[in-house]
């Protein structure tokens, strides 16, 4: 049964940054009739022909928008890994809302499709991890905490409503870290800090996804009809310390224990944003996600490898080079002239 | 003439400053690529790999038989025992495929050896990854050369009166792994690692402390401290023996734990007549 493409579609989160681009995205997308953005604050920048409407998805009310609109496709990007809000509040918009929002989507007979940012963070961080999680892996040690647990959380909640409504074209999607030039998330932060600690003795694999290429896989799974739960990173992998170097941040390693000492004093005295538990864990022994599953279900490759994401994350922040490489290139030039 | 070779002994150095500092650049500047493993070819092979060819060849004087069963490419299973208490013969077995076959061999390791600090990053940066299935289907997808130790720990702790008696060999996971990845297993056997800390005692309430599986007591250490943890010179020869291809078994056979048994046990009997035949032909363990 093949389901009619898209054509009232809700965005939620959508005045936070990835919302707001998938929202404009998809209204560029002449098949579909309206867009509907939901968020608790005003958005912050344009949404052109996405109709606001500013709902807590906490609420019922998230059912009424539902069940006025017409609504048969939800896009589900409201999962908060702000550490700027307070974490029992962060929970409560995680998982509660996400409760209220498939229990709306559940009643309404006009949902046909359900598109759900997770995270990558589902699967943890352990050395005991296989090098490289697929979809099928479980997680070694899965997450006790955060905004991981969370993701954990809204999954579980996602398969049930898989369960009771089998109709529905379900996609989720666990993103590995966002980077580009408008994302502001812990991992940002991190990367900006004037040194950049490292725990002592532990060099983990990272990978990255664009914002773009976040973007198009959020649209494609809107217009088009891709079920399943896929990984979506760049391509290859990064060492933290040679992130570090290529972004010419000087860092320090440190003593895990330290570190996340630093990062209490941090929130305490700096307005900093500290470091939760499960950023030290991938920290500490980092994560690989296998995306072959998303390549070979949308015929399409993210345009950025994880080292390009990167790159063009340093280019946008200016962080570029100086620092170490600087000072070396001035004293290996000094040799060279004795 | 005489002046002639001095220049050009100084034009070698200049050489190798400049790419001693180009290295360094690149270094400094995180040019260069891992795979999905962790694996960095360019510093295993500029840093890590020198170091252990010189214990490889200068100390341990290691003598290596039986290349011709190293395949030229494509992925198979290098299955050898393991001994030595500190488990240098994993770190000798992938200089001898690396220098005598020309191919790098990924090891299977400990779970231990990735929550240390240090270790666990350096292990990944030679190639290594934890002991796993889906590791080792993954490696052997990608055609490379896995290397596995099935006794782990109770072959590298065991006793120095145990020595060159192969431990059980785990639960059948090679076995497993390889008809599942259509691989041969290439048996091989080390001999030498025995001698290096011999391991008289085990001292295990500070084992237990450590949360080591063991903790040695050797001729040398703790008694002579540090220098203690200098490994004794014995004399090394590593053997290849002849690949043991899996081809005649079909994709069902993984499952059948009564093949992936007899699978293991013609390996580890392969492995145990190889390890006595080595013994003999080096004689004393010191010349």
């Amino acid at each position: 049964m093949p389901a009619a493409a898209a054509r009232v579609v809700l965005v939620t989160g959508v005045s936070r940054f990835l919302g707001a681009r998938v929202a404009n995205t998809l209204q560029a997308d002449p098949g579909i009739e309206r867009v509907i953005g939901v968020d608790t604050v005003p958005p912050s920048m344009s949404l052109g022909r996405t109709e606001f409407v500013r709902v807590d998805i906490r609420t019922p009310g998230i059912a009424k928008v539902i069940s006025s609109a017409e609504v048969d496709t939800v896009v589900h990007l409201n999962l908060v890994s702000s550490p700027s809000v307070p974490r029992a509040k962060v929970k409560e918009f995680n998982v509660i809302g996400t409760m209220q929002l498939l229990a709306a989507c559940q009643r309404s007979p006009d949902m046909r499709k359900l598109v759900v940012r997770s995270s990558a963070a589902v699967y943890g961080s352990s050395p005991m991890d296989p090098a490289v999680f697929t979809e099928r892996d479980e997680p070694v040690e899965a997450p006790t905490s955060g905004y991981a647990k969370d993701a954990v959380e809204v999954e579980g909640y996602v398969r049930g409503l898989c369960r009771r409504r089998s109709d529905l074209t379900v996609s989720v999607l666990r993103f590995a870290n966002f980077l580009g030039p408008g994302v502001d998330s812990p991992l940002t932060r991190y990367l900006t800090m004037p040194v950049v600690p490292t725990v002592l003795g532990f060099d983990p694999r990272l990978q990255f996804v664009h914002e773009d290429d976040g973007v198009e896989v959020l649209r494609r799974m809107t217009v088009e009809d891709h079920p399943g739960w896929f990984n979506v990173a760049g391509d290859g992998v990064l060492l933290l310390s040679q992130a570090l170097r290529r972004a010419g941040r000087p860092y320090l390693p440190v003593p895990a224990p330290s570190l996340s000492a630093i990062g209490d004093m941090g929130r305490r005295f700096a307005g900093l944003s500290g470091f939760s538990p499960e950023l030290l864990r991938w920290l500490t022994y980092g994560r690989v996600i296998d995306t072959g599953a998303l390549i070979d279900e949308l015929a399409w490759r993210p345009k950025y490898e994880s080292a390009a994401a990167f790159a063009d994350f340093v280019s946008a922040r200016e962080l570029g080079r100086g620092g170490p490489l600087h000072l070396f290139d001035r004293l290996s030039g000094l040799i060279g002239r004795g | 003439m005489n002046a002639h070779r001095e220049e050009r002994s100084d034009d070698g150095l200049e050489r190798k400053i400049a790419s001693g500092l180009a290295f360094l650049r690149r270094r400094i500047a995180g040019e260069y690529e891992v795979d999905e493993f962790g694996f960095d070819p360019e510093f295993n092979g500029t840093v890590l790999l020198p170091v252990a060819r010189a214990l490889y060849e200068h100390w341990f004087r290691t003598e290596v038989f039986g290349l011709e069963h190293v395949p030229e490419k494509g992925g198979a299973l290098i299955v050898a025992n393991h001994s030595g208490t500190v488990p240098l013969d994993g770190i000798m077995l992938s200089v001898a495929v690396h220098d005598g076959a020309d191919r790098r061999l990924r090891l299977l390791g400990a779970d231990l050896v990735y929550q240390m600090p240090l270790l666990g990053h350096l292990s990944r940066k030679a190639g290594h990854t934890l002991a796993g299935p889906a590791d080792a289907a993954r490696l052997l997808g990608k055609g490379e050369l896995v290397g596995v130790f099935p006794e782990g720990f109770k072959g590298v702790g065991k006793p120095f009166a145990d020595r060159y008696k192969l431990q059980r060999f785990g639960r059948g996971g090679i076995a497993q792994t390889a008809l599942r990845a259509g691989v041969p297993i290439i048996p091989a056997a080390i001999v030498g690692a025995e001698e290096i800390y011999p391991k008289i005692a085990d001292f295990r309430p500070l084992a237990r402390l450590l949360g080591l599986p063991y903790f040695p007591i050797t001729p040398t250490f703790p008694l002579l401290g540090v220098a203690g943890l200098l490994p004794l010179p014995s004399k090394w020869m590593i053997q290849f023996g002849e690949p043991m291809s899996l081809a005649e078994y079909d994709a069902d056979a993984a499952d059948d734990p009564m093949t992936v048994f007899n699978i293991t046990d013609h390996v580890r009997e392969n492995v145990q007549q190889m390890l006595y035949d080595t013994l003999l032909r080096r004689g004393p363990a010191f010349l």
